[in-house]
């Protein structure tokens, strides 16, 4: 007889597992993915297979050479990240910029903090930041979707989003009903995925399916999209109602830009955000009005990626202040 | 909607493998080996000496501290030797090995079959005696029964609940008992609810068990005071304070013994034992325990002598399947691994598991990816994933301060965690070490 095995309790364990969880959430993303290609055709090929490779092919590097560890590029969270960046970058971007989004993704963000598990920030939104920060011109023209077999709304090749042509028209004087004109049939179009922008944020009823699919899947929770989107929408909203010629109504906020891909997909990254449901109420209404703040008075059209950066900062205090309800602590009978 | 407990719980696979075999009786062993400590508390102390001829029954060892319990022989034979044995904590530890010859019974001990309901002790002999009989709890944690029945002074015992949850999956031991010998049971209910001063007595079983519901509902008809409830599937159910809840909606509070809520929870199989004990005079020298596993060619639901070794149980269960990785007491959530087959079964064994060797080995460990299942599955609501944290930290204040000593070790976090962290490895060691740091504190 062999000899028997000895280990503490229990004996048994679940056949979840951290590659079935990251794989939901790629294929949670599978919608959104078809629609950039029905939009940006090869160019979006192009890109999301790029900065996949990109960010698996950094961590295996890095993985291989410097920390001399287990290769972990197929457990589905660096094929999530090279989607994740790929999604909020422009259908055009060089080649080179991608890399570089993806070295600072993976190797920056994710594997010089100990790898996944252990990193503070989503690594897409610090890869896209800096991207942002560092080629703000190429990170900015965005090409129009011109869908496959039909035509573009204009013949530019490339245009500004509905955010950047909100945040010019107000900056310039006009008012909201002026400016309105310019972007037109936005929350059909927006909804559908016929606005420019990046990969990642033109439609948001594919983002919502994929969000659908993760939630049956009890990958993420309904608590931190449900406190953003709330708290946008009142945000929003009040100023809206307070004047509604300098402030647009909280269903434009909702429909651009990557409000959508930001809310399901990375505010939810379960290692950059809170444990507890009542910590992730938080963190979502943290993300809402500071998104807000940024669209409506920074000096950048979109505020998501900033706003999910700031509140994964807070993640450790949120953590320690709100704890779940401990047995014994509640109704005595 | 059926009652359960609220915080946590997992649903892991039910594996009930052996519902349908009847209990039968496990040959007497040529060899018992019976340890003095089978029970929570201090070792009992030994009556006998290498030599001495023993009876079925004969007190062999006595509990004499306030927490032990008296042990019984269940053979009867020659004493061999009084000697260290591997037992299911896996050390060797004292206990009194007996040859076996015949099956001599002590004297006054009642085996008929026939149930005797009338009760005619008092709450104090009963309790006397109980403790005599070395009854103990036979749901896993084997405190000695009589303590548990003993209120302390300025409380007050408003309920009696009897807990034949059975939540741990494979183990079928108490529901077969329940179905067989629900009568004597219910018995044993009246006389532990005349111990603890109490005119109410609840039942609690999982609706995946609903052969028993309705068995104990129909017989409990018939006796004043007792109230059978299904309880929705869901692991720790069968945990004290999670049983509590479920049935009162009260809360333990931290620390604390359920009689701070009025409630006392015995076993079932507590409950058959008391029956004995009191009715029939017949010392706790036997117990029914499931044998089982996947790869286990008979699996079955035994009346064991206590003190057989659980070789004689696989025996009867087909033998040892090729396949064995691991061999465990009691059911894969809260069982212990044993390191020897030689071990032998104990007032606290409710059932021998074989788990095949794909299925015995743990996956990798990696990083915690901050999921927070660990922190919604615990029934205690405790933050399993930061526990590990900080006991690996060797921060044993903060460790205190986040409860660890609540933890019930039902191990949710640890079955539930998608990359296979040790969770509850770590915290029982922050446990140990906190058990170390408070007594020293004590002593000061
Ligand atoms: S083993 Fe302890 S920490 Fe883990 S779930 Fe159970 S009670 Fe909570
Ligand atoms: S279940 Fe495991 S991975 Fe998830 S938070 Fe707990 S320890 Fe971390």
């Amino acid at each position: 007889m062999n000899l028997l095995r000895v280990s503490g309790s229990p004996h048994v364990h679940t056949d979840n597992s951290v590659k079935k969880i990251m794989y939901g959430v790629v294929y949670a993303m599978v919608p959104a993915i078809m629609v950039s290609v029905y939009f940006f055709g090869l160019d979006a090929v192009r890109v999301i297979v790029l900065s996949v490779v990109a960010c698996m092919l950094v961590e295996f590097l890095i993985q291989k050479y410097v920390l001399k560890t287990t290769i972990t590029i197929w457990d589905g969270s660096a094929m999530i990240t090279g989607i994740l960046l790929a999604f909020n970058v422009p259908s055009n971007l060089p080649w080179w910029i991608i890399m570089i989004g993806a070295i600072v993704s993976i190797g920056v963000a994710k594997m010089s903090f100990g790898g996944l598990g252990k990193n503070m920030f989503n690594p897409a939104l610090v890869g896209r930041v800096f991207l942002l920060i560092s080629f703000p011109v190429q990170m900015t023209s965005w090409p129009i979707p011109v869908p496959i077999g039909g035509t573009a709304l204009t013949d530019a090749i490339t245009g500004p989003t509905p955010l950047g042509i909100m945040k010019e028209g107000l900056a310039a004087g006009k008012t909201v009903q002026d400016i309105m004109p310019d972007i037109p049939n936005y929350v059909q179009n927006l909804m559908t995925g016929f606005q420019g922008g990046s990969l990642g944020e033109v439609s948001a009823i594919a983002l919502i399916l994929g969000a659908i699919y993760m939630l049956i899947r009890k990958i993420i929770t309904w608590h931190t999209p449900g406190a953003y989107i709330g708290s946008v929408v009142i945000f929003s909203g009040i100023l809206w109602l307070v004047d509604p010629s300098q402030y647009v109504d909280p269903l434009f906020h909702l429909v651009t830009g990557g409000m959508m891909l930001g809310v399901f997909y990375m505010a939810t990254d379960m290692v950059s955000s809170p444990m507890s449901a009542k910590g992730q109420l938080i963190f979502g209404a943290g993300a809402g009005i500071l998104t807000i703040l940024i669209r409506v008075f920074g000096a950048y059209p979109e505020g998501v990626s900033f706003a999910i950066l700031i509140m994964n900062g807070f993640v450790p205090l949120i953590d320690r202040a709100f704890k779940p309800v401990r047995f014994g602590e509640m109704v005595k009978g | 909607m059926l009652k359960t407990f609220k915080l946590g719980g997992v649903h892991p696979a039910e594996n009930k493998l052996t519902v349908d075999k009847s209990i039968s009786v496990l040959p007497i062993p040529k060899i018992a080996s019976i340890p003095f400590s089978q029970h929570l508390g201090a070792p009992a102390k030994v009556l006998v000496n290498r030599g001495d001829e023993v009876k079925v029954g004969q007190l062999i060892a006595k509990g004499e501290a306030f927490i032990s319990a008296n042990i019984h022989s269940s053979v009867s034979g020659k004493v061999q030797k009084i000697d260290n044995v591997v037992d299911t904590s896996g050390f060797r530890r004292p206990a009194v090995v007996i040859a076996v010859e015949g099956d001599e019974w002590a004297e006054g001990i009642d085996r008929s079959e026939t149930i005797n309901k009338e009760i005619s002790l008092s709450q104090k002999e009963i309790i006397q005696k109980i403790n005599e009989m070395g009854v103990v709890g036979l749901g896993g944690a084997t405190f000695p029964s009589h303590v548990k029945l003993m209120v302390p002074e300025g409380k007050k015992a408003e309920v009696l609940i009897i807990n034949g949850v059975e939540c741990e999956p494979y183990l079928t031991s108490d529901h077969r008992l329940m179905l067989e010998k629900g009568e004597e049971m219910l018995v044993g209910v009246q006389i532990l609810k005349i111990a603890l001063g109490v005119n109410k007595a609840m039942i609690g079983i999982e609706n995946n068990k609903p052969d028993a519901i309705k068995h104990l509902s129909e017989l409990a008809s018939q006796f004043e005071g007792i109230e059978v409830y299904g309880l929705k599937v869901k692991y720790p159910q069968g945990a004290e304070k999670q049983l509590i809840k479920a049935l009162i909606n009260r809360e333990v509070p931290s620390g604390k013994l359920p009689i701070e809520v009025g409630a006392v929870v015995n076993n079932a199989g507590t409950a058959y034992a008391v029956y004995q004990a009191i009715q029939k005079n017949k010392p706790l020298i036997e117990r029914v325990v499931t044998i089982t596993g996947k790869s286990v060619k008979d699996p079955g639901n035994f009346m064991v002598r206590i003190g057989t070794p659980i070789s004689e149980l696989i025996e009867a269960a087909g033998g040892l399947p090729e396949d064995t990785g691991k061999v465990i007491g009691g059911g894969p959530m809260m069982g212990k691994a044993l390191n020897s087959l030689e071990v032998p079964v104990v007032k606290g064994t409710s059932g021998i598991l074989i788990m095949p060797d794909e299925e015995a080995g743990r996956e990798e460990v990696l990083h915690c990816i901050r999921c927070g299942k660990c922190t919604h599955v615990c029934p205690m609501g405790l933050e399993p994933y930061l526990l590990e944290k900080v006991v690996m930290a060797e921060d044993w204040e903060r460790t205190e301060k986040e409860k660890v000593m609540d933890c019930i070790e039902c191990g949710s976090c640890h079955y539930t965690c998608p990359a296979n962290r040790p969770l509850l490895d770590y915290i029982r060691l922050g446990k140990n070490k906190m058990g170390q740091i408070m007594r020293n504190r004590a002593k000061k």
